[in-house]
């Protein structure tokens, strides 16, 4: 794989391929890494995120929040032009809750891309990936439409 | 009676609108919950932070993600006899068109009841129901009563 656009364009400030996408703003969500076709997030843990007030657990939908924005953001970066990404289709799977008080990571691979369709794979953890939360596979369209996502500061 | 009871037996809107207020998120996103027929009917408010593509603008995938699978929690909630919320195990989303800048709709159908695992289809739209804008299909954990 040759050269990520977005990750030429962004240079040190890697927050800038979250950043522009108010709800990540809203969770929380920061990047931790990327580098082309892959990137690590973090989520912190938050009352306000919480899905069952019983248990204190985060509710699936910031974990489908985190992968569904990191699977974005990977396909981005494993890109060489910049283009308009869309998610088509996103399953995810639920294997153990997340522990209440703990942030949530993630990881998106965007292992391949075509001309129209890009795929992900993507794992939420608090330690490591090898003992996941919740894992996604996630498809994306590319040039999807003709907006391009904004890689500057104050976009 | 208590509140799951009442939700139940039919339910008054302030019934509805502590079901709703039960989860935290879901109240972050601006998420409520109406008997429509014999069914539920859940409601997404507009809100800028639920945006995910701000040129469109669109709603983040993950809030529509959030919003069905939410919108399925609760018809599994009432339909079963479970005290406790139902336990999402997997969740597939297809993205259908993007979601503009409004309120959001979704109604969940139970195609299958087990004894542990409920399988959820819902269906999301926007303006015109005929129309949606993601659909998903669930499985969710119901712990058992009596457990």
């Amino acid at each position: 794989m040759s050269g990520s656009k977005a990750l030429e364009l962004i240079g040190e400030d890697l927050q800038l391929l979250v950043v522009h996408v108010p709800h990540a703003r809203a969770i929380g969500l920061t990047v931790v890494d990327a580098r082309p076709g892959q990137i690590w997030l973090r989520v912190p843990y938050a009352d306000f995120l919480v899905g069952n007030p019983e248990t204190g657990v985060i509710h699936g939908g910031v974990i489908t929040t985190l992968l569904d924005n990191g699977g974005g953001a990977a396909v981005m970066t494993a890109l060489e032009e910049l283009r308009a990404v869309a998610t088509l289709d996103l399953r995810i799977d639920y294997m153990k809750p997340a522990t209440p008080g703990r942030d949530i990571l993630g990881h998106c691979h965007c292992h391949k891309v075509t001309r129209n369709v890009a795929f992900v794979r993507g794992t939420a953890y608090h330690d490591t990936p090898d003992d996941p939360i919740a894992t996604a596979a996630m498809t994306f369209m590319v040039g999807a439409n003709r907006t391009l996502p904004g890689l500057v500061r104050g976009a | 009676m208590g509140l799951l009871d009442r939700l139940r037996a039919g339910g008054t809107p302030a019934d509805w609108e502590a079901l709703a207020g039960r989860v935290p998120y879901g109240r972050f996103l601006g998420i409520s919950v109406v008997r429509e027929g014999d069914g539920l009917v859940s409601r997404l408010a507009f809100d800028e932070k639920l945006i995910g593509n701000t040129v469109l603008p669109a709603l983040h995938g993950g809030v529509i993600g959030a919003f069905l699978e939410t919108a399925a929690m609760f018809q599994v909630l009432v339909d079963t006899e479970s005290e406790h919320l139902p336990k999402p195990i997997t969740l597939t989303v297809a993205y259908l068109r993007s979601a503009g800048p409004r309120e959001t709709f979704a109604r969940a159908t139970i195609t299958k009841q087990g004894r542990r695992v409920v399988s959820v289809r819902v269906e999301a739209w926007q303006e015109d129901a005929a129309k949606p804008v993601a659909t998903a299909q669930g499985q969710f954990l119901v712990p058992s009563a009596g457990l």
